[in-house]
């Protein structure tokens, strides 16, 4: 089966992006499927449109006998001609009875459909009475010169033709029919032997379940049915809608003559039996429920698995929430740990970082040192002997130089400054370098400097 | 009937209609300007009661032979036709109760009758009563037409046996009638009306019921291509019929006349004739009327008896007869397996379909649009009691050129017999709901069999499925009402709850549509690009051995797809 049509209300979707046709010269086709086999049937040879037909099929062909009875053997019948299913002896007591005592009287045994019952179509019963009128029919007794009587057992079938071909009186006998009820088991005979349960009580339900109002009658079902299909059998039969009556069984009431007073009390009598009749079949049914379900071995198989289900599932939630806990016991230590770790090493890194800083520190306050040496070693720029003011005056710019200036820069002064060693003009030129580029990068102002220009 | 046949129709040849009832018979040709004619005889019946009598070395026929039944009822025969074929075993006597009674003979089927008082009784096989009715029909026919009548085309029942047909067509042969053809009676019936608009016949499923005097029938066929019909299913009920009405009618009037006279007229066999032929008349003066008088002279005791009864009591009276009618009509739609969706057409065919409650019945059973052809639901419907004549006539006419064997090769079942489909066949488009389906082939159609529809397309690139469906009904719950628990135990508690019916109507209506299930995909077609509006034509064929060639094209487009299908290998369950 191709995927293409999704079902459920969906609709048809455009052709997949690999279609695949048959033949790759038929690209745009894709067979499936041959269509299901044929029935043969028989067209009426009748009207214009079968002369046309005809005319195509025969081609003026002439078919022989043989080929005649093999194409009859292929139709489907659409006439029924077997009897099988209605047919059963005549017991003699029942053609000996009298047509009077018609409530007595088993009407689906006097049209032979005692098999069938309530389950006998209105086909089988109009069948049924076909046959046996034909067969015992007054008017061919009497023709047979046949003596008295000869329409007795004949108002008997016309009586059960009456009462099962109208509908709301076949329901009053089918009501009252006990040859079609199946007694329920006893725990006895269900205990038996395994398998008796199904057994013994689907016929009583299948009995019942011709009452109801509501059809199809769900089944009692097998070892294998699942609980929501026991429990709708259940709530099916503890709420069943019967259709069940008991008028067929009411007293006769009088005719047109009779005093009235008297008429009513045989009505109201009536009424009441019916009422209490009808009322004794639910319980007599509730009880029927109640005993099979008592017997049912399902309910308490349900049951253990229920419970079994239930403590499985407890079982599982513990062991969830102790693996939970387990698992948050765990995050919660490796986050600790992880803290600490962070702690110890930023204590170090602030450690290292003040041991750096102060090895810079120092490393500067040692460069500042040479600085300031360079220009006392070459005398303070001075020939002879320096005055104050050219000492002042140098290391004033010198200072300012240093204040500013930043660490590597620093370093790499030095470095220049221990290149020019004692040569004071080298050391001068350096300086005034160095205060140049800093002016330009107004790290300094030229105002600021008196010496270094 | 295939081939152009050496002889051509001499002067002499007339072929008719024949529709010959256990009740009446009627006969039919087609006029000069090529119209239906049912056939008047001398006395202007339409409708010939199938009624012989003999009185004072006499024979009667017809309507007057039926008046008979009153003084002379033993030497009257009637009701014969169902027995024609048939041994004494299998035959009912009940509908000759009130004429001459069937006899055994050699196990076959008499009447013994009287020609004349004094004179010896003799015995009249039925095929020698059913030779000297058509015999009449025929001499009817023949004044009528000024024809000689030589052959017809004559209906039968669909249960009608192989012998019942041989032995039919021996008797009128002695009546100098050749029998061309056996029909099936809701065939002609189907054809009195579908020959109205012969090149307009719809494929459909029609439900034909024939309501007659003493039996009903009723089939389901399926007509395709154009106007070749399969019967689907049949039903028979042999003991329904006019007669049950005409009985409710005897009753009813035999009440009132002990009422006041203390004496039951039915009884007495005469006052009982009598009164079955008033309330026949009466019935079918209700068919036209709002109100019938029974007029009966000398009823019983010499007193006369005259009553009016109106429609609505009629139908009161009748309510359990007329829902005989109608269950049968449930049952044969179940029968043929379908739903009453399923039908598209109901034709009410026999004399008892006037009746305006019982068609007015049935056409409550299916959907508004569902025609029902009686004169009661239908301004289009044709005259009932005539459907049979009239397909019959039309058949005739067609034939009557055709020599004997010609005809007996054509409508054997080398040719009838033929594979019919099991599914519809059909397509769904891109964009369509999963569960439309539009049919192309419907099911149950005769192959080989072609058919083309137009579908219309979406836009862009669309994919062609074409599928086998099943027709299927959805059922539709409306809101469920809350019902309290068991209350429905409490209630059968309740005193007036013994009429069950009142419960069915209080339960919301479910709604029910036809659909179409997929069952089987068959094969895909692809287009690309197709633009805004396109429409795509899919053609469909199935031939002899079905298989199937499927072509589709953007219609007036040249070209298209095509592909074909192998035939199915031949496994009875149909899984492929
Ligand atoms: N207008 C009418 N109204 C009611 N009933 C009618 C009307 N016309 C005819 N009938 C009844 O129809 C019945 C006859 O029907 P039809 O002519 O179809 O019978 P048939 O085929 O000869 O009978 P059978 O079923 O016995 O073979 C009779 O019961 C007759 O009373
Ligand atoms: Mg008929």
């Amino acid at each position: 089966m191709s995927t293409t049509i999704e079902h459920n209300g969906v609709k048809v979707v455009g052709p997949p992006k690999d279609f695949k046709p048959t033949d790759s010269s038929n690209p745009n086709f894709r067979a499936i499927a041959s269509l299901s086999p044929g029935i043969m049937r028989t067209i009426e040879p009748v009207g214009p449109a079968f002369m046309a037909y005809a005319r195509r099929k025969r081609l003026g062909r002439t078919f022989s006998e043989d080929e005649r009875i093999q194409q009859q053997q292929k139709v489907k019948k659409v006439e029924d001609e077997s009897d099988g299913d209605i047919s059963e002896p005549e017991d003699p007591l029942m053609l000996a009875r009298d047509p009077k005592d018609w409530r007595g009287q088993d009407h689906y045994a006097v049209l032979g459909l005692s098999k069938l019952r309530h389950k006998a179509t209105d086909e089988q019963i109009k069948r049924a009475h076909r046959k046996k009128v034909l067969k015992h029919h007054p008017d061919k007794k009497a023709a047979a010169g046949e003596g008295d009587n000869v329409d007795s057992f004949f108002k008997c079938i016309q009586r059960a033709h009456e009462i099962l071909t109208d509908p709301v009186r076949r329901r009053q006998f089918d009501s009252v029919d006990e040859a079609a009820d199946v007694e329920p088991p006893t725990k006895k005979e269900v205990q038996a032997k395994p398998g008796n349960f199904y057994k013994k009580w689907r016929p009583v339900f299948e009995s019942e379940g011709r009452f109801s109002n509501k059809q199809p009658v769900p089944g009692l079902g097998d070892d294998k049915s699942t609980k929501e299909e026991v429990e709708e059998f259940y709530d099916f039969w503890y709420n069943f809608d019967s259709w069940r009556t008991f008028e067929y069984l009411d007293e006769d009431v009088p005719d047109d003559n009779a005093d009235r007073d008297h008429k009513r009390h045989i009505e109201r009598k009536n009424n009441n039996a019916r009422r209490k009749r009808k009322s004794e079949d639910i319980a007599r049914l509730r009880k029927l429920v109640d005993d099979c379900l008592a017997m049912d071995e399902r309910i308490a198989r349900f049951r253990k698995a229920e419970k079994a289900s239930k403590n499985k599932k407890r079982v599982q939630a513990e062991e969830e929430a102790k693996k939970a806990a387990e698992a948050k016991a765990k995050a919660k230590e490796e986050e600790e740990k992880r803290k600490a770790e962070e702690e110890a090493k930023a204590k170090v890194d602030k450690e290292q970082g003040k041991k750096a800083k102060e090895a810079a520190k120092n490393a500067a306050k040692k460069n500042k040192r040479a600085v300031r040496g360079s220009v006392k070693d070459v005398n303070y720029f001075a020939t002879g002997e320096p005055s104050a003011k050219d000492i002042d005056d140098c290391l004033n710019d010198v200072d300012k130089v240093i204040a500013s200036i930043d660490v590597d820069e620093l370093a790499e002064l030095v470095q220049k400054l221990e290149v020019a060693g004692k040569d004071g003009a080298k050391v001068k030129e350096v300086f005034t370098i160095k205060t140049a580029e800093m002016v330009g990068t107004s790290k300094l102002k030229d105002s600021d400097l008196k010496y270094f220009k | 009937m295939s081939d152009e046949t050496n002889g051509t129709s001499s002067p002499e040849q007339y072929a008719i209609g024949l529709s010959f009832g256990n009740s009446y018979s009627s006969i039919a040709h087609i006029s000069q300007d090529g119209k239906v004619e049912v056939i008047a005889n001398e006395e202007g019946d339409r409708q010939i009661p199938s009624i012989l009598s003999y009185v004072d070395g006499e024979e009667y026929h017809g309507t007057q032979a039926k008046a008979q039944l009153v003084r002379n009822a033993k030497n009257t025969i009637a009701s014969f036709k169902d027995y024609i074929g048939k041994p004494y075993k299998s035959i009912d006597p009940t509908p000759c109760h009130y004429s001459a009674h069937p006899t055994e003979s050699d196990g076959k089927v008499v009447f013994t009758v009287q020609d004349k008082e004094g004179d010896a009784t003799s015995n009249v096989s039925v095929s020698e009563v059913t030779t000297r009715h058509i015999k009449k029909l025929r001499a009817s026919a023949a004044d009528f037409t000024g024809k000689n009548i030589t052959s017809a085309v004559v209906t039968v029942p669909t249960d009608t046996t192989t012998e019942q047909k041989a032995a039919l067509a021996k008797a009128a042969k002695d009546a100098n009638v050749e029998i061309l053809q056996f029909i099936n009676e809701p065939i002609a019936a189907l054809l009195a009306y579908d020959s109205r608009m012969p090149e307009a016949v719809q494929d459909r499923i029609i439900l034909v019921a024939d309501f007659g005097g003493t039996r009903s029938d009723a089939a389901v066929v399926v007509a395709t291509g154009g106007g070749l019909y399969s019967i689907l299913a049949t039903l028979h009920d042999y003991e329904l019929g006019g007669s049950n009405l005409d009985q409710v009618l005897i009753d009813h009037f035999a009440k009132e006349f002990e009422k006041k006279n203390k004496t039951d007229p039915r009884k007495n066999d005469r006052s009982l004739a009598k009164l079955k032929l008033e309330s026949e008349a009466v019935k079918k003066a209700l068919s036209q009327s709002a109100a019938a008088t029974c007029s009966i002279e000398s009823l019983a005791d010499g007193v006369d008896f005259r009553s009016t009864i109106n429609r609505t009591r009629f139908q009161l009276l009748s309510v359990k007869v007329f829902q005989r009618f109608t269950r049968m009509i449930e049952e044969i739609v179940k029968k043929a397996g379908l739903d009453v969706l399923n039908i598209d057409e109901v034709i009410l065919s026999g004399g008892t379909s006037h009746v305006p409650k019982i068609a007015e019945n049935i056409q409550a059973l299916f959907p508004e649009s569902v025609q029902v052809f009686a004169p009661a639901t239908s301004t289009a419907a044709l005259n009932p009691s005539e459907l049979s004549a009239r397909g019959a006539a039309i058949q005739a006419s067609m034939i009557q050129e055709f020599d004997k064997e010609d005809i007996e090769q054509s409508t054997h079942e080398m040719v009838t017999v033929t594979p019919h489909t099991q599914y519809a066949i059909g397509v769904q488009v891109t964009g369509d709901p999963a569960d439309a389906f539009t049919v192309i082939v419907p099911s149950t159609t005769a192959v080989p069999a072609r058919k083309t529809k137009t579908i219309n397309a979406p836009e862009g690139d669309v994919l062609v499925v074409v599928s086998e469906g099943e027709s299927d009904i959805k059922v539709t719950k409306p809101e469920p009402k809350t019902k309290t628990k068991g209350a429905t135990v409490e209630d059968a508690d309740d005193e007036d709850d013994d009429d069950d019916d009142e419960d069915e109507e209080d339960e919301e209506e479910e709604i029910r549509e036809k659909v179409y299930k997929v069952k089987k995909q068959l094969a895909e077609f692809q287009f690309t690009g197709l633009k805004k509006g396109a429409k795509l034509e899919v053609t469909v064929n199935v031939d002899s051995d079905l298989g199937l060639s499927i072509t589709a094209r953007e219609a007036k487009g040249k070209g298209g797809v095509r592909g074909a299908l192998e035939k199915p290998k031949v496994t009875e369950n149909g899984s492929a």
